[in-house]
């Protein structure tokens, strides 16, 4: 299962962070800065396997991580998850940002949070891995995103009509319609502010 | 093996997307949800302080509070998502959570899916909101959308409680079956969370992941394996069960393997290797301790292990996942050895990956096939000198697990040689790991003590508490070897006195063997020319050093003492050691002071015995094991034996002198008191001082060996036991009852034995007998016989029976044998 999946930068400020147990808020930070700590320390050329802190559960979880430029992106696993295959799936994770955002950089992540959050929602369930086909992940998270815009579209609808309606100016309305022997007594209805 | 690196860049002038000015004019242009999230990162990326950000953000949650307030507007998505970039920077978000389940109630989808969001950030399971979304989640799970069925299991699945679980489990069955694809592979990982939560609904999914085998959706499938993985290692029951699907999912693997390039699924040249991972894990669940299952795979994994390309991650994933299957099942020799292969060739790989995963899967696999194993521990040996520290580990741990009666010396070598240059935080690690392979297989005993002074000289800072007594008890039982062992430690001494653990075994040997020391002839090592006044000065600098700590002050004045018995000349020396700690601040170092100025002054007749060479210590004695309990009776005892040691020197003289006329002769050491026995004396530490306090081993109680009566008069009978013989000695149990009308009160037994003979008298458990024989009275006496003379003793017994004193002698010709 995977516990934890942290995205940080070269200083350590935090730039996704998704915990899939649940540890109170202190603690998180906590984490992300013990993980930061354990990460900043290794070589280049290490292995990408690092033992994990005392706070993530110490010795039966692994942190495994890689180094992208200026980001490091870290997945916190316990004992049940194929290790090599979760540095495959960071591959995935990144090569899918990189197609939905063109060409993909910091600023990406900085600006469109909760978009990479709905990127991660389509691989990582629960802390399982769900979906790891790249082509099938960006498909779904395209249809989502349409319909997310045609509901801006329509949302925006009720209350510019609203705002039109009040705007309008009725003219006065006559109180008696005579029209031959017809005689319509029109109700005294409130102004339609 | 480079795979490619996507280039990242960090730099503001490159997008222009993110400048102040197209921000402000995407702001105007449409309402898209994430402008005004975008706007407030901007602000709060440009405060220059910590403080400033702290303000800013402040100032927006205030914003954001107001906002939440108020009735429905448009933005109240904007602001969670607002809300949830500051809870990622560290600030407290709770006040967002009423508005999640707010938003996740709204029929609008950008709305939804916010809210679901938050709800996974903000809410877990402890957290009373949580409940209030269950029944939103139970709508949103029929949705005609789906999306947002998507976005209610995935947040069910990420911090569903068990309340939630048991609630909607139904509903999920029911989707794992008749949905489209997209939605079960959602469902069959939901489902695992559920499982993971409330494990008896387990036998809810079965059928359902059964049926989902035959799904042809790669997706789906990965989630039906990983779901019948969790069930089948929480049921065996289900297990039993599904080891049926063995040859289809024997079926899929082969469809997997031996198919062409499909692009869909392609990592790197492997056609879906996370798929193939998970199935094999599951097979090798299956598989296990299973003889039917394991035949029907064996070919299978023959043909992954022989076809699959590891140049690539992808493919060692996979062929590192087989190997541990084949050592995991019952597969026959020739699969296993080639899957040790596999491994002796991952451990050669450059990939410093590739090397950890392999000792990784060795270390799961020493256990059962000892010998693969041992065929590699020349490359795992060179791994320990690897400068990844993860791989220093890996290497550790297994190097520890291959030590042998055979390699002993030669890994023991490269061992001592890492602890010197190890990382801090794995040191004491491989100092306990050096000790237990050196218990077990050391070839010599001079071997392992050198062993053990080693560790100690290198990481004596590290290693554990027990190390110091365990030393001593080695050293004891290395009879031979004491003169070596007290020239190498003295050298140690004298060089550095900082490292605790060193320096309390050595002044402990010093205060033992000190007279080996000054003799100067050694056949094991150069001797050394070593003066009393050398040998005082090193104990001295210990105790006035502020780098000893209390308890190594403890074990360096007791050296000294035990000294006084064993030099010539400087025994002034020591006393006046010993008289100005008996002024010194701790507590501890001033009792011992003082009670050996007593022993000096009013006791130098016992000095002598008292300071005697220990006896070897046995390490499987009781007083070993129970170390506190012990040690802490003893504490408890000291105190009744010196005022028993006060209250009967106020007897009248002549009652002593009575004795002595009995036995015949002036000068007869006879110990009427019980004498403070150089085992209290001995290093008592205030932590472990169990196992040296063994010749306690006496007070044991043992189930009723035979009692011979010894004394019957006037109601009160006198019986002994003998709890313990040796050649050279015994220990004996009095115990006295009453079956008189009244108390017995003021009871006391002395003994008196022949010459030669040394006694030693506990404190007895009381001084009033019941009346009616309703308790009793023990007293234990400890015999040491060297010479061999046959054992008599007399002992007198005197007590205050209904007022009146009585007094009488009993001699004792002959001792009952033990049980034992």
């Amino acid at each position: 299962m995977i516990k934890a999946i942290l995205i940080f930068n070269n200083h350590g400020k935090p730039r996704l962070s998704k915990f899939y147990e649940h540890y109170s808020e202190d603690t998180e930070q906590q984490i992300i800065r013990e993980t930061f700590h354990l990460v900043s320390k290794r070589d280049e050329n290490v292995c990408n396997f690092l033992e994990g802190g005392m706070l993530i559960g110490g010795s039966e979880n692994k942190l495994i991580y890689r180094h992208y430029a200026t980001l490091y992106f870290v997945f916190c696993v316990d004992s049940s998850e194929s290790e090599l295959g979760i540095l495959d799936l960071i591959q995935v994770f990144v090569e899918t940002l990189d197609k939905c955002f063109e060409n993909v950089c910091e600023l990406d992540l900085i600006f469109h949070v909760d978009k990479v959050h709905n990127i991660l929602a389509e691989m990582v369930m629960g802390g399982m891995v769900l979906e790891t086909n790249m082509n099938e992940i960006i498909t779904q998270v395209d249809a989502q995103n349409k319909m997310e815009k045609s509901e801006a579209g329509i949302a925006g609808a009720p209350a510019r009509a609203v705002s039109a309606v009040k705007n309008m100016n009725l003219p006065e309305m006559p109180r008696n319609i005579n029209i031959g022997d017809i005689s319509i007594k029109v109700p005294n209805l409130p102004s339609f502010k | 093996m480079a795979e490619v690196m996507l280039p990242l860049w960090f730099s503001h002038e490159a997008k222009e997307l993110y400048s102040n000015q197209s921000i402000q004019e995407a702001a105007d242009q449409d309402m898209s949800p994430s402008v005004r999230l975008q706007e407030m990162i901007r602000v709060i990326r440009g405060a220059r302080t910590q403080g400033e950000e702290r303000g800013v953000i402040q100032r927006e949650c205030a914003a954001i509070r107001a906002q939440f307030r108020q009735a429905d507007n448009g933005t109240r998505s904007h602001n969670l998502a607002k809300l949830l970039y500051v809870h990622m920077l560290g600030y407290p978000a709770h006040f967002g959570q009423m508005e999640c389940v707010r938003l996740i109630a709204s029929p609008r989808y950008n709305e939804k899916r916010v809210g679901y969001l938050g709800a996974m950030m903000l809410l877990d399971e402890n957290q009373d909101a949580s409940l209030l979304i269950t029944n939103s989640i139970k709508n949103d799970l029929s949705h005609s959308s789906q999306y947002v069925q998507s976005l209610a299991l995935c947040t069910l699945a990420c911090m569903g409680s068990a309340e939630m679980c048991r609630d909607l489990a139904p509903e999920i069955d029911r989707l794992l079956r008749a949905s489209n694809s997209y939605i079960k592979k959602k469902a069959a990982l939901c489902a695992v969370h559920i499982v993971r939560k409330v494990p008896e609904l387990g036998e809810l999914f079965t059928p359902a992941a059964r049926a989902l085998l035959s799904e042809k959706n790669h997706g789906v499938l990965h989630g039906a394996v990983v779901l019948i993985t969790e069930l089948c290692e929480r049921n065996i029951d289900t297990l039993e069960q599904f080891r049926k699907v063995v040859p289809e999912l024997v079926q899929i693997m082969k469809g997997l393997v031996m198919s062409g390039y499909s692009p869909e699924h392609n990592v790197a040249g492997i056609s879906d290797p996370f798929l193939q991972v998970r199935i094999l894990r599951l097979l090798r669940i299956l598989g296990r301790n299973n003889d039917t299952a394991s035949d029907s795979m064996n070919d299978l994994l023959a043909q992954v292990a022989t076809n699959t390309d590891s140049s690539k991650t992808a493919g060692s994933a996979v062929l590192y996942e087989t190997v541990l299957t084949v050592m995991d099942i019952k597969s026959e020799s020739g699969l296993r050895v080639l899957a040790v292969n596999i491994l002796g060739r991952f451990l050669l790989n450059n990939d410093r990956n590739i090397r950890y995963i392999s000792m990784t899967s060795l270390q799961k696999i020493v256990q059962t096939d000892h010998n693969a194993v041992q065929r590699h521990r020349g490359t795992i040996v060179d791994c320990l000198k690897d400068q990844d520290a993860s791989v220093k580990r890996r290497a550790l741990e297994l190097s520890l697990a291959l030590v042998s009666a055979v390699n002993i010396r030669s890994l023991m070598k490269e061992l001592l040689l890492f602890l010197s240059s190890c990382p801090p935080e794995l040191r004491a690690h491989t100092a306990s790991g050096i000790f237990n392979a050196a218990e077990r297989y050391a070839p010599s005993q001079r071997w392992h003590i050198d062993t053990i002074l080693h560790v100690l000289t290198t990481a004596g800072g590290d290693v554990r508490d027990e190390t110091v007594p365990n030393l001593i008890q080695l050293i004891t039982t290395a009879t031979d070897l004491h003169c070596y062992t007290v020239h190498k430690l003295y050298r140690a001494l004298v060089t550095d006195i900082s490292v605790q653990s060193l320096v309390q075994v050595a002044c402990w040997c010093i205060g033992e063997y000190g007279d080996l020391l000054l003799t100067g002839e050694c056949e094991e090592t150069e001797p050394v020319q070593v003066t009393e006044d050398d040998v005082l000065d090193a104990l001295e600098t210990v105790l006035q050093s502020h780098m000893s700590s209390p308890a190594t002050r403890g074990f360096a004045l007791t050296a000294t003492m035990k000294l006084s018995t064993r030099i010539t000349h400087n025994v002034d020396r020591i006393r006046s050691i010993v008289s100005i700690y008996g002024s010194c601040i701790d507590v501890e170092l001033q009792q011992r002071a003082v009670e050996y100025n007593a022993l000096f002054k009013k006791y130098d007749h016992m000095r002598a015995a008292v300071l005697e060479r220990m006896p070897v210590i046995d390490k499987s004695s009781p007083g070993h094991t129970n170390g506190e309990s012990a040690g802490g009776t003893i504490k408890e005892m000291e105190p009744t034996k010196l005022t028993n040691e006060l209250v009967l020197p106020k007897e009248p003289a002549n009652q002593v002198c009575d004795l002595l006329d009995l036995l015949g002769g002036p000068g007869e050491p006879l110990h009427p008191t019980p004498a403070p026995s150089n085992t209290v004396k001995g290093p008592v530490m205030s932590t472990s001082g169990g196992d040296l306090l063994d010749l306690l081993g006496g007070l044991e109680v043992t189930p009723a060996p035979p009692c011979v009566k010894v004394y019957e008069k006037n109601g009160v009978t006198l019986k002994l036991q003998t709890d313990k013989q040796t050649d050279t000695g015994m220990n004996i149990t009095l115990t006295a009852t009453n079956s008189t009308e009244a108390d017995i009160t003021s009871l006391t037994l002395q003994a008196a034995v022949p010459k030669s003979v040394q006694l030693q008298m506990k404190a007895p458990s009381g001084d009033v007998i019941p009346a009616h024989g309703l308790g009793l009275v023990t007293q234990t006496v400890l015999l040491n016989n060297p010479n061999k003379v046959s054992l008599k003793m007399r002992v007198r017994v005197c007590y205050t029976s209904q007022g009146t004193l009585c007094q009488d002698m009993v001699q004792i010709d002959s001792f009952p044998s033990p049980t034992w």
